[in-house]
């Protein structure tokens, strides 16, 4: 039987030998996994849960990560106890892979940098952008912390076989577009529940010309559309990619030609501009030059999303030389210590703090509300973040829109969502 | 097993910042959760929550968003055992049950209720009537596994059971 790529990455850590139709899609599947992680909020749950199980040890120390990332550095006394209990935890459990402080970045980016995600790989998270590392060739879905709590302890979850969508992309990308702008346009196309259940699965001249940073932002909003993972094949820029985060031993993996798909959407992005995910759903996506005079008074250029390095030269590209307008604050945030080190030596730093930026520590703050740029009454932002629910970076009366980087950095210089290449 | 409550409905894709916004993710206690419940909504929704005794009744994608488990803790902590909706985001469903919330997916029959409208729910049946129209509305009844965590009161009760722990 010609598998997905889903079909294929669980069926290669399944604990049992696996028939072809017990591999159909609505099948339940029990796999062993390669990577079990939490963070900061969903950590405390998880530990709860584990103790509550009556479990004394997690399955293996070596694969399992908590990330203090979301409330980094500790916003106030209950956060900073949140990583109490989850220190207390990692330093009982002898956790190899435990981050706090200055070796913390947002879990996305600093997991795949430091090399603990690899193709192939089967990956749980108590996050639901975990899907993230599908743009490596990782199947990786986000669940919450009780069955977080049942992985650490086993070493195992159950998982239903999704329908895979296949997404492929053709033509050749405006130099103002980006991975960002393609997943909006899918989220935009399938709406916020259009791959419920479902894994996405993309392809295409485009994609194999896209650098693996633009493949993870992609991956990372599948969760987005309803998708339990974004999948990307694993090619010789993803073996580069994992060398150079000191992996060895990754292979290539593929969906088998024939595979069965629920639905195959194809798009032309020749021609394509920046789009925008307006207030209050993801799924709400127009062209940027279609969107009229919309003022904001906040710019935040982060995530794991969009926080990597490639997300940082983009913004610097459009920010040298330029000034943030006036009234309005732009925050930088690079998503890891390392990416920042490497902002830093590029000058992009530099060029971020002329232009009249703030830049600051990695964390996933602004982006789910928490802290480090919160939008007041009234108050409107863009965001290379992933999600504009109502309310989802502070007031109830505030708007957030979702963009790529060089939109996000032309905003910030105008003070009006902008198209980078009509400065 | 039987639940009875007060209809209280919502639309589609109401997210998990809705349903307990991110700076209450700072607890992980019911009851602190819970006095927060739908507050990313409408901050005064609770006050229509009569516990023990009222239902949600919701539209497509309930609890789509984040994987935060506090967001089923929070509905169970403001005291609603069961939640009808046409459909669940996936993260929210399975989290549902692994926190003794009761899941129930009915599609385009969620029409038959309206707000304040009183609802019943028999697990074993698979039946949902709504007493005020009389309407009954038929669900395929949850698997006995299923229906045993949720009667233990989540997966990790569950579990503890299961391991004699």
């Amino acid at each position: 039987m010609a598998l997905t790529l889903a079909q294929k990455i669980l069926a290669s850590h399944s604990t049992v030998p696996l028939t072809e139709a017990e591999l159909e899609p609505g099948r339940i599947v029990n796999c062993s996994l390669d990577l079990v992680l939490a963070n900061d909020i969903t950590a405390p749950l998880a530990i709860k849960s584990f103790k509550a199980m009556g479990a004394k040890s997690v399955f293996d120390k070596s694969k399992i990560a908590l990330v203090m990332d979301h409330f980094t550095p500790q916003k106030d006394i209950a956060s900073a106890e949140q990583v109490m209990v989850t220190r207390a935890f990692a330093e009982e459990q002898d956790i190899e892979h435990y981050f706090e402080g200055g070796n913390a970045g947002v879990e996305h980016a600093l997991l795949p940098e430091l090399g603990l995600v690899g193709p192939g790989d089967l990956v749980i998270g108590a996050d639901s952008h975990t899907c993230t590392y599908g743009g490596m060739g990782a199947f990786a879905t986000g669940m919450g912390s009780t069955d977080i709590a049942g992985g650490m302890a086993l070493g195992e979850s159950w998982f239903k076989v999704p329908e895979s969508i296949r997404v492929s992309f053709t033509g050749s990308l405006d130099s103002c577009v980006s991975g960002k702008d393609l997943i909006l346009w899918t989220i935009g196309k399938l709406g916020v529940d259009g791959a419920r259940y479902k894994a996405l699965e993309f392809d295409g001249p485009v994609i194999d010309a896209m650098p693996v940073e633009g493949r993870l932002t992609m991956a990372n909003m599948a969760i987005e559309a309803g998708g339990k993972a974004g999948l990307f094949a694993a090619d010789a820029a993803t073996l580069e990619y994992c060398k150079a985060a000191g992996r060895t031993g990754d292979a290539l993996i593929a969906a088998d030609p024939g595979a069965r798909y629920e639905q195959h959407i194809s798009f032309d992005v020749s021609g394509m501009e920046p789009l925008v995910a307006c207030p209050h759903l993801p799924e709400n996506v127009r062209p940027v030059s279609e969107l009229g005079d919309i003022t904001v008074n906040q710019v935040i250029i982060g995530s794991c999303t969009n926080g990597r390095i490639s997300d940082l030269r983009t913004a610097a590209a459009v920010l040298a030389g330029r000034k943030v307008k006036k009234g309005l604050r732009c925050i930088v945030l690079p998503a890891t210590p390392k990416i920042w080190k490497q902002a830093l030596r590029e000058g992009i730093i530099e060029t971020m703090l002329d232009a009249g930026c703030i830049i600051g520590p990695p964390s996933c703050g602004p982006c789910l509300g928490g802290h480090l740029g919160i939008l007041g009454g009234g108050e409107r932002a863009l965001a290379t973040t992933n999600r504009n629910f109502r309310g989802r970076m502070g007031s109830l009366e505030s708007e957030v829109y979702l963009a790529n980087p060089a939109v996000a950095a032309a905003t910030a210089v105008t003070g009006v969502i902008s198209h980078p290449g009509k400065l | 097993m039987k639940y009875t409550g007060t209809s209280l409905t919502l639309g589609d894709h109401i997210d998990t910042d809705a349903i307990i916004p991110a700076v209450y993710l700072v607890s992980t206690d019911p009851k602190e959760l819970g006095s927060h419940c739908m507050e990313g909504m409408d901050p005064k929704w609770l006050n229509k929550v009569a516990p023990g005794a009222s239902v949600i009744v919701a539209g497509r994608n309930f609890g789509c968003g984040s994987s935060r488990e506090h967001a089923p803790v929070a509905i169970v902590g403001a005291g609603i055992p069961v939640v009808i909706a046409h459909s669940f985001a996936r993260i929210f469903y399975r989290n549902a049950f692994n926190m003794g919330l009761v899941p129930i997916e009915i599609g385009e029959a969620v029409s038959e209720f309206k707000e304040g409208d009183q609802v019943e729910v028999d697990m074993a049946e698979g039946k949902i009537t709504n007493k005020s129209t009389g309407k009954a509305i038929d669900f395929p009844p949850l698997p006995e596994s299923m229906r045993a965590i949720l009667d233990a009161g989540g997966l990790a009760p569950f579990v503890k059971k299961r391991l004699g722990a």
